[in-house]
């Protein structure tokens, strides 16, 4: 009977003011992630710079004109058949490649699944992707390209991960980076990946003026 | 027993003393993971591009972020290639000076780690994302990320 003599202070209000305060941040709040196809620049070259002479077997050329169409190596090709050609192209190996960091010489590419033309790229870390486009092209489109490409790169490593060490290439990639990036073993084979199919794409200044 | 009987008889009203908690832990929640918007908008929100190779955007104090799109103000055309750095319309000349004045934000260790992210309009056009590149470049800002939103791209 002592509880009616000390009476509850009254929280009801309480639940008002919390409420007040979550509706603020509801309404402020965004979730979204920032997530991007993300890039890396080349360096500006120096004056007089000689660019270095490329076979033109290892380079895929990919055009995009103002009505945003698709030509590769001279031919109209539509988006979807992008990768595939892609992949056809950097996974040929039908010559010698660019000599690994530690290597002197270069060697011929022991892992990879092509057809092994000798008429197209030699090895995966000589093809070369290079794309041209328009002013007036459409920017979506110029981001489709892009994810395009970097989707077959993707599933080349995601394929060579399976098979040399038995998981994907994006899950040893996310089992490194979970480690805090210092698991050395984890690190070799992420590294060794990478390098067996470097990314190599360029942007080549715009052709013509849009307006 | 009748003790008990007594707590049968009559309506109690249910305890609201534990709302408090419930709406505080929300509350808390939507504090920690909100983020306030730093700049206002002075173009329409870019409806980005999706793609499905994407990757997150680490250490938010070291993005610089620069839109592009259809200007609200209709001084600036209707084309979609206005570009917004703070908060206010610029021109691609001004893109060094913008990126200059983000790097002495940040201690001169962590400068290689910023990363330019550009949200563009899909109708964008190219030719304004290559001004951009060719004056990133020409400040050595070589790190960019395309924001796109996940999806796939191909609607064909």
């Amino acid at each position: 009977m002592a509880r009616r003599e000390n009476p509850e202070i009254n929280a009801g209000s309480m639940a008002d003011i919390a409420f007040l305060l979550l509706i603020f941040f509801l309404v402020t709040t965004t979730m979204d992630v920032d997530s991007g196809i993300s890039k890396k620049l080349a360096e500006k070259p120096p004056k007089n710079y000689d660019p270095p002479k490329i076979k033109e077997k290892n380079i895929f050329q990919i055009s995009i004109n103002r009505n945003n169409e698709l030509f590769v190596d001279g031919d109209v090709m539509e988006l979807k058949d992008l990768k595939a050609a892609a992949i056809k192209f950097v996974d040929n190996g039908g010559g010698v490649g660019n000599p690994m960091p530690g290597e002197t010489k270069g060697k011929e590419c022991d892992y990879c699944g092509g057809e092994r033309d000798p008429g197209s790229s030699d090895h995966p870390n000589k093809a070369i992707i290079s794309i041209e486009s328009d002013r007036a092209t459409e920017y979506g489109t110029y981001v489709t390209v892009q994810n395009e490409l970097l989707s077959a790169y993707s599933e080349l490593r995601n394929k060579l991960c399976q098979k040399k060490y038995g998981i994907s290439f994006t899950e040893l990639e996310e089992s490194y980076k979970d480690s805090g990036r210092k698991d050395q073993d984890l690190k070799r084979k992420v590294e060794s990946i990478k390098l067996s199919y470097p990314q190599i794409i360029t942007d080549l200044d715009p052709t013509s003026d849009g307006n | 027993m009748s003790k008990f009987k007594k707590k049968k008889s009559g309506q109690q009203a249910i305890s609201t003393a534990s709302l408090p908690d419930i709406v505080f832990m929300l509350l808390f929640f939507f504090m920690v993971t909100t983020v306030m918007r730093e700049t206002d908008l002075k173009i329409d929100s870019p409806r980005l591009p999706s793609a499905t190779e994407v990757k997150k955007l680490e250490h938010k104090s070291l993005v610089s972020t620069i839109y592009v799109g259809k200007a609200k103000d209709a001084k600036y055309g209707t084309k979609f290639n206005s570009i917004q750095l703070n908060d206010k319309i610029a021109t691609p000349e001004d893109i060094p000076a913008f990126i200059l004045n983000e790097r002495q934000q940040v201690s001169e260790a962590e400068i290689p780690f910023m990363t330019t992210s550009i949200k563009a309009d899909k109708e964008s056009s190219v030719g304004t994302l290559t001004d951009i590149r060719l004056k990133l470049r020409d400040v050595n800002a070589l790190k960019l990320s395309l924001s796109t939103q996940k999806g796939s791209s191909i609607s064909k």
